[in-house]
C-alpha cells in the first residue's frame, strides 16, 4: 500500500520522477522550480538515483540536452518556470515535432516586467501552440499522479509526443501536503520501461531534425497535428489504468456540483481548491452554481467541454494570463470559438485575475461570479473584464 | 524510400519524420536554385583543381581528359569557382530558361 507523507510538493516530485527510474535530467533552477531540480540533484549525487544529471548554463540548453538523451531513448525529465520556459520557446516546437517523449514539470510563473517570481499562467499560455501534451493539476496529489502519468503517455508507442505538467508556482510546489507517494511495486506496474522506437544509434542511422523543403514541411506538420489529436485515446487509457491501479481517477474536463447548474464558473490549476470551497457557499446561499475545472488543455478537450457547459445560461471563465490587445483570457477565448457553432450554449464572460502571484480569495470568487452574472445580463463593452485591478 | 519524396503523404512518414535512409541528401537537386552557369574554356585550364576545392557543393568531377566541371545537378551557380579559377577558365553565364 501507498504511503501517506507529509511532503513538499516540489520534493514529493524528485520522489516520484526516482521511482520511475528516470536516465537524464538537464535542467536551469529558477524560482519556483528551484526545488524540484535541487532535490533530483541531490537524489542523484547521493546515489539513490541511478541518472545523468546536467547541469547547464540556461534553459534552451537544459531542454536542448533533454532532446539529445530523449533521442538516444533515455527516460528523461526536466522542470521550469516563467522566464525559464520561455527561453526553452524554440526547442519546445522540436522537442514535440521530432517526437521526444520529455516530461517537464513548469511550477507557473508570470513573466517579466516588471520582475516577478509568482505565480500565473502566462508562461503555460504562451507555449500554448508549441505541440506538447500539457496537464494542469489542482493539488499535490494530483501534481505526483500526473507527473507518473505524463512518463506512461509520452513513452507510448501510439504518442511518442513531449508532455507538461502544469503546477502552480508557490500555491503547489512550494506547500507541504499529504501525499500519497506510490510503492516501487506500483510503478512498475504502471510504467513499463521506456522503448523509444527510432533512437539514434551507429548501427542503424537516422537523421533527425532534418529539412523540410517546401514539398514535404505541410505533410510533416499535419502528421503532427493528428498524432497529438489521436494522443487523447492514450491519454484517457492512461488515466483509465492508474485509477484501477491507484483509485484516483482523472478526466480531461471535471464538473464539481454542476449537474443542473444554471452558472458555471470555469478555472484552471490551483485555484479551483478555493473555487470548490466558494461553490460550496454559494449553492448553500441558494445559488444555482458549478464549477468546471479544465485538466487537460492540450490536446483540448472539445466534446468534453462542450457536453459540461451546454445547458448552463452563463459560463463564468478565470483566466490567469493577458491576451494583449487581444480577445480576452486565452482559455475564454478557446472555450468561446469550441462553442460558437453549436445551437445550445451558453453566455461566456471573461475574466482575466490572480495575475502575478495575487490571490483570488473564497468572497472573491463570489464577487467574481455576481458581476459576471450581471455581465451576462447587461452585456459589456469589452471583450473581458480584469478582476481585482484597483481603479 | 519507395516513394518518389515529392509523392510521400504524411501518413507515410517516419516518427517525427526521421530520414531513416541514411545518405538520401543527394536525391536533392541544388540546381533547381541556379540562375547561372559555369562555362568553361579549357585550352587556358592548368588542371590546379581549386575549382573542385572551392565548389561549397562539392559538384566537381574530372571528365576523361582530367578536366574539370560542374555536375549541373547540384551546381548552384554561386560563382565561387569562376572568381577562384587563377586562369580565368570559368565564367559564369545566365541560365536562359
Ligand atoms: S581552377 Fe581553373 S585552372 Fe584550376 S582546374 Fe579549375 S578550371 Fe582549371
Ligand atoms: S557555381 Fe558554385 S556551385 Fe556551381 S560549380 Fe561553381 S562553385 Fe560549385
Amino acid at each position: 500500500m501507498a504511503k501517506r507523507v507529509g511532503i513538499e510538493v516540489s520534493v514529493a516530485i524528485g520522489e516520484v520522477v526516482t521511482m520511475t527510474n528516470t536516465d537524464v535530467i538537464a535542467a536551469y533552477p529558477i524560482t519556483p522550480q528551484t526545488h524540484i531540480v535541487e532535490h533530483l540533484a541531490k537524489l542523484v549525487a547521493d546515489g539513490e538515483l541511478d541518472a545523468e544529471y546536467i547541469p547547464v548554463e540556461s534553459e534552451h540548453s537544459a531542454l536542448s540536452a533533454c532532446l539529445g538523451a530523449a533521442a538516444a531513448g533515455a527516460r528523461t525529465f526536466t522542470a521550469t518556470a516563467g522566464q525559464g520556459l520561455e527561453l526553452m520557446h524554440e526547442v519546445l516546437y522540436i522537442a514535440s515535432s521530432m517526437q521526444l517523449p520529455v516530461v517537464m514539470a513548469v511550477a507557473n510563473r508570470a513573466l517579466s516586467a516588471p520582475l516577478s517570481v509568482w505565480g500565473d499562467h502566462s508562461d503555460a499560455m504562451a507555449v500554448r501552440d508549441t505541440g506538447w501534451i500539457q496537464i494542469f493539476t489542482e493539488n499535490g496529489q494530483e501534481v505526483v499522479d500526473n507527473i507518473l502519468c505524463a512518463f506512461r503517455i509520452a513513452e507510448d508507442r501510439g504518442v511518442l509526443l513531449p508532455v507538461m505538467v502544469h503546477l502552480d508556482g508557490f500555491h503547489l510546489s512550494h506547500v507541504i501536503e499529504p501525499i500519497l507517494l506510490p510503492e516501487q511495486s506500483e510503478v512498475d506496474a504502471f510504467l513499463p520501461p521506456n522503448d523509444y522506437p527510432l533512437p539514434l544509434d551507429p548501427a542503424k542511422p537516422v537523421t533527425m531534425g532534418d529539412f523540410g523543403p517546401p514539398f514535404i514541411y505541410t505533410e510533416v506538420k499535419w502528421a503532427q497535428e493528428v498524432n497529438l489529436r489521436k494522443s487523447m485515446e492514450t491519454i484517457l487509457k492512461c488515466w483509465g489504468e492508474f485509477d484501477r491501479i491507484f483509485k484516483r481517477c482523472y478526466h480531461p474536463v471535471e464538473c464539481y456540483r454542476s449537474e443542473d447548474a444554471e452558472v458555471l464558473l470555469l478555472t484552471m490549476g490551483s485555484f479551483s481548491e478555493t473555487a470548490m470551497t466558494a461553490i460550496d457557499q454559494m449553492r448553500q446561499q441558494g445559488k444555482n452554481i458549478g464549477l468546471i475545472k479544465l485538466r487537460l488543455w492540450r490536446p483540448f478537450p472539445f466534446d468534453e467541454i462542450r457536453s459540461a457547459v451546454r445547458d448552463a445560461e452563463v459560463l463564468i471563465v478565470l483566466d490567469r494570463a493577458l491576451s494583449f490587445g487581444g480577445p480576452g483570457g486565452p482559455v475564454a477565448s478557446e472555450i468561446r470559438s469550441a462553442l460558437y457553432n453549436e445551437d445550445k450554449r451558453p453566455k461566456i464572460v471573461s475574466f482575466v485575475g490572480g495575475l502575478g502571484g495575487r490571490d483570488i480569495t473564497v468572497s472573491g470568487f463570489s464577487e467574481m461570479v455576481n458581476r459576471g452574472i450581471e455581465i451576462s445580463k447587461t452585456g459589456s463593452k469589452h471583450e473581458f473584464e480584469i478582476f481585482g485591478a484597483r481603479e | 524510400m519507395a516513394k518518389p519524396e515529392k509523392e510521400l503523404t504524411w501518413k507515410d512518414l517516419e516518427i517525427g519524420a526521421v530520414v531513416t535512409e541514411p545518405g538520401n541528401a543527394r536525391q536533392y537537386r541544388t540546381g533547381d536554385w541556379r540562375s547561372q552557369r559555369p562555362t568553361y574554356k579549357f585550352d587556358k585550364c592548368i588542371k590546379c583543381g581549386l575549382c573542385w576545392v572551392f565548389c561549397p557543393e562539392a559538384c566537381f568531377h574530372q571528365n576523361d581528359e582530367g578536366y574539370f566541371m560542374a555536375d549541373l545537378y547540384y551546381c548552384y551557380g554561386c560563382g565561387i569557382c569562376a572568381k577562384e579559377c587563377p586562369t580565368g577558365v570559368i565564367t559564369m553565364v545566365e541560365e536562359e530558361e
